[in-house]
């Protein structure tokens, strides 16, 4: 049975129901990779990555640096293709419908997978503009005033702006900033948000807000978190996958399991010797 | 508040702690009952029930494990999952030891025992108390009532000394009492253990407090 | 551990060095500002008793208490006026296509050469230019629109070269964070890249028109006239320029004129200094909300 999902318009995109497919107990499946490539020109980048991301919950992505962990992240909402010479073979599946298939249109589907980077962003504008600029793009039927205090509400951020949102976005402080670029990805009310390692340009405490809020926000979004920090993948993550290079500077997939296990128990010695920093 | 599941996941642990601890007391108490009355269907509820304890112990100490790997624990967040891990084994012990008493109450079968059960009983009250002194320490962080559990225990080993020497006393006179006698002398051990096991929780408390682990006549002379 | 004697810190003699650098890179400002200084100077103790509503509001005269700047003021307006609306959205349309939109091949990269080449060609070769194409070939006649229209060549390949390097320094983390939104190339660039880059190009289109204000080999060229006394009415009316009328009056052997001359550079560098402070007013209003 499909659904169209409402709110921003009509959509290319039937949202498939998957509860018939996932096994008793289990949360479903949001976005399925399957044998994923991806070149550069000649180069690979990234070869034979399958997995399968569960809805609502914290993935994170770990690995050392060029592992491509951040070029299979930017697969699922299909910024990759921004960057010339970029080819993706294999599938991704979100919500069982290919993501690169020729009627799936970017534009509409980046509404969906929302993305935040690692430098906070935030345009020059006004932090009301900001949030509001995805609203406007994808054509926000309803209220636009509620739909930004919802969002800023969510980001954990509205508190701090209610009073100055025509203020402009860079004058909050970093952490604010990124709590700002959370919520304007927030606003066309994504089913999955990407993180590209979101706290890393921030200090500690601003660090552990951003965790609180990935913790609070996964109940009605699924996030994939691409991190540097182990301990933070650790925290905050309900399964980790582990990525690694081989020696043609392609990058794999190692290890893709609960977190609980990767940190304790890993099956694979390879992520065992990267966890324990016995790497080379 | 930053971390609230991690700290709520803590708290769920010290509490299902002190669920083990209370158990582990109440085992205590049966098992004595038991032996006292004669109740033989009741030493071996508390056999029973040890698996439980046990059980419970390994869950513990899988979830203490979990939360290090996964939080990075610092400072007394740290020393509490420590403290944690060693009470929980301590308290499966002592739950251990309350489960030998039942399976000496068991093995009397139904001889009475060799004199009317007075400083037994004393004992088992004392460690009883000791027991939940020690996790009420825990809970209020108090490094006064932690003291007081050390204190008991001199009484208790004074309590030992005694049953000692009054149950040698009976094997030397009349020989035919020794079997007996042997029963009521291991489940004297058996309370004594579980005194000092609770001092070691004690112990336990004041590292948690103050970050120094050491024998607490030593630090409180 | 450090043995003393094997570094030789030569401290003075670096000090000195540097001290010498200081009085040299002062030195340079201060002949820079001297030379100005002295020039305004002049300019103003000759021209400023000539200043008067004369000066601006009457047509050009034999006799010099009479003779104003009411063509040449009019003219330069309308020149400026019609050569900002043919650069400004030529100059940066093409900016646009070429940092957003072109793909990167060989012919992009032989546009990009020529346009650099393009700002340096001397001034009087895009007069020949505008004379050959506008004047004749098109008819426009000795129009200031053919002027402006030879103006807007002479000055493009600066405010496309000033514009691409706006539209370059706009981060590229903006127009991720857009794209990423769902926002299509279009609206990309019309709400995120241009909003950045508008300082950047209004600075260049700043410097083109300060450029055209004062060329006057390709004016002369288109031209032709330097005693005119009527205001242009329409694009296709005949013009002269400040600059021109300047030139003018330099060249009569009379004293006074001399000294109109040099009240007319005094308008002339007022236009030019209400121009540039209108821009950068502009500029400044936008750059205060993009302080990083």
């Amino acid at each position: 049975m499909t659904e169209t999902r409402k709110g921003l318009g009509s959509t290319t995109v039937p949202k498939l129901s998957v509860k018939e497919h996932a096994a008793p107990g289990e949360s479903p499946t949001v976005i399925t990779v399957n044998k994923l490539d991806v070149h550069y020109g000649t180069f690979c980048a990234v070869r034979g990555v399958s997995m399968k991301i569960k809805e609502n919950r914290v993935t994170a992505f770990i690995g050392p640096s060029g592992c491509g962990k951040s070029t299979v992240l930017r697969c699922f909402n299909r910024m990759n293709v921004l960057i010339p010479g970029a080819r993706v073979t294999g599938e991704i599946n979100f919500f069982g419908q290919d993501l690169y298939a020729a009627e799936v249109d970017p534009t509409e589907m980046r509404s969906r997978v929302g993305m935040v980077f690692q430098k906070p962003n935030p345009f020059p504008k006004s932090i009301y503009d900001n949030v509001a600029f995805g609203l406007k793009v994808n054509g926000y039927t309803g209220n636009y005033p509620d739909a930004v205090e919802r969002s800023l509400k969510r980001a954990a951020l509205w508190g701090e702006v209610k009073d100055r949102l025509k203020e402009n976005a860079l004058q909050l402080s970093g952490g604010q900033q990124q709590r700002l670029c959370i919520a304007r990805a927030l606003a066309p009310e994504p089913e999955v948000l990407l993180m590209d390692e979101p706290a890393s340009a921030l200090d500690p405490i601003s660090t552990l807000a951003i965790e609180q809020l990935i913790n609070d926000l996964c109940t009605d979004v699924s996030i994939i978190i691409v991190t540097h920090n182990m301990q933070q993948a650790a925290r905050v993550s309900h399964e980790t996958a582990f990525f690694m290079v081989d020696d043609d500077r392609a990058g794999y997939l190692v290890e893709f399991d609960d977190t609980s296990n990767i940190f304790t128990n890993p099956n694979d010695e390879r992520t065992e010797a990267y966890i324990t920093g016995r790497f080379s | 508040m930053l971390r609230s599941e991690f700290h709520a996941d803590l708290q769920k642990l010290q509490d299902d702690l002190l669920n083990l601890g209370s158990m582990v007391e109440k085992a205590t108490i049966k098992a004595i009952d038991a032996l006292k009355t004669r109740d033989l269907p009741l030493s071996r509820q508390v056999i029973e029930e040890d698996d439980v304890i046990d059980d419970i112990r390994y869950e513990i100490e899988a979830r203490c494990e979990d939360l290090i790997a996964k939080q990075q624990p610092l400072a007394t967040d740290l020393r509490l999952i420590i403290a944690i891990m060693h009470i929980v084994g301590e308290l499966e012990r002592m739950g251990d030891y309350a489960e030998g008493v039942a399976k000496i109450s068991l093995a009397m079968g139904d001889e009475a025992p060799l004199k009317p059960l007075i400083d037994i009983p004393r004992m088992a009250q004392k460690a009883s108390l000791m027991t939940r002194q020690s996790l009420d320490a825990l809970v209020e962080r108090d490094v006064d009532l932690a003291i007081t559990v050390a204190e008991s225990d001199d009484e208790v080993d004074a309590l030992y000394d005694q049953i000692f020497r009054e149950l040698v006393t009976f094997m030397i006179e009349d020989p035919r009492t020794i079997q007996r006698a042997t029963y009521l002398l291991w489940v004297a051990h058996d309370l004594e253990r579980i005194a000092d096991r609770a001092t070691n929780i004690a112990e336990r408390v004041v590292y948690l407090v103050t970050g120094e682990l050491s024998k607490l006549k030593e630090i409180f002379p | 551990m450090r043995s003393p004697s094997s570094f030789n810190h030569h401290l003075g003699r670096r000090k000195i060095l540097g001290s010498i650098a200081l009085v040299v890179f002062m030195s340079s400002v201060v002949v820079g500002i001297l030379g100005l200084v002295v020039l305004l100077a002049q300019v103003l103790f000759q021209g400023l008793e000539w200043l008067s509503p004369e000066l601006i509001f009457n047509f050009p005269s034999r006799h010099p208490e009479q003779a104003g700047l009411k063509a040449a003021i009019f003219g330069t307006l309308w020149l400026m006026g019609l050569t900002a609306a043919f650069t400004v959205p030529v100059g940066v349309g093409a900016a646009i296509y070429l940092e957003e939109y072109a793909t990167e091949n060989w012919l992009t990269r032989l546009i990009e050469v020529n346009i650099a080449n393009l700002a340096g060609v001397p001034s009087i070769v895009y007069g020949l230019l505008g004379l050959a194409l506008f004047v004749q070939l098109l008819s426009l006649g000795r129009s200031v629109l053919a002027g402006a229209l030879t103006m807007s060549l002479l000055v493009l390949p600066i405010v496309i070269l000033a514009s691409r390097e706006a539209i370059k320094a706009v981060p590229e983390t903006y127009r991720q964070a857009a794209f990423a939104l769902g926002a299509t190339k279009w609206e990309v660039v019309r709400s995120v890249v241009l909003p950045s880059a508008y300082p950047g190009v209004l600075t260049g289109i700043i410097l083109a028109m300060s450029r055209a204000i004062g060329e006057t080999a390709p004016v002369i060229a288109i031209s032709a006239l330097v005693y005119l006394t009527f205001v242009p009415q329409n694009p296709l009316d005949r013009f002269t320029v400040l600059p021109i009328q300047i030139f003018n009056w330099i060249a009569r052997p009379q004293e006074d004129f001399r000294g109109l001359a040099a009240g007319g550079i005094i308008v002339l560098l007022i236009v030019l200094l209400s121009m540039n402070a209108l821009a950068v007013f502009l500029r400044n209003r936008y750059q205060k909300q993009s302080v990083e």
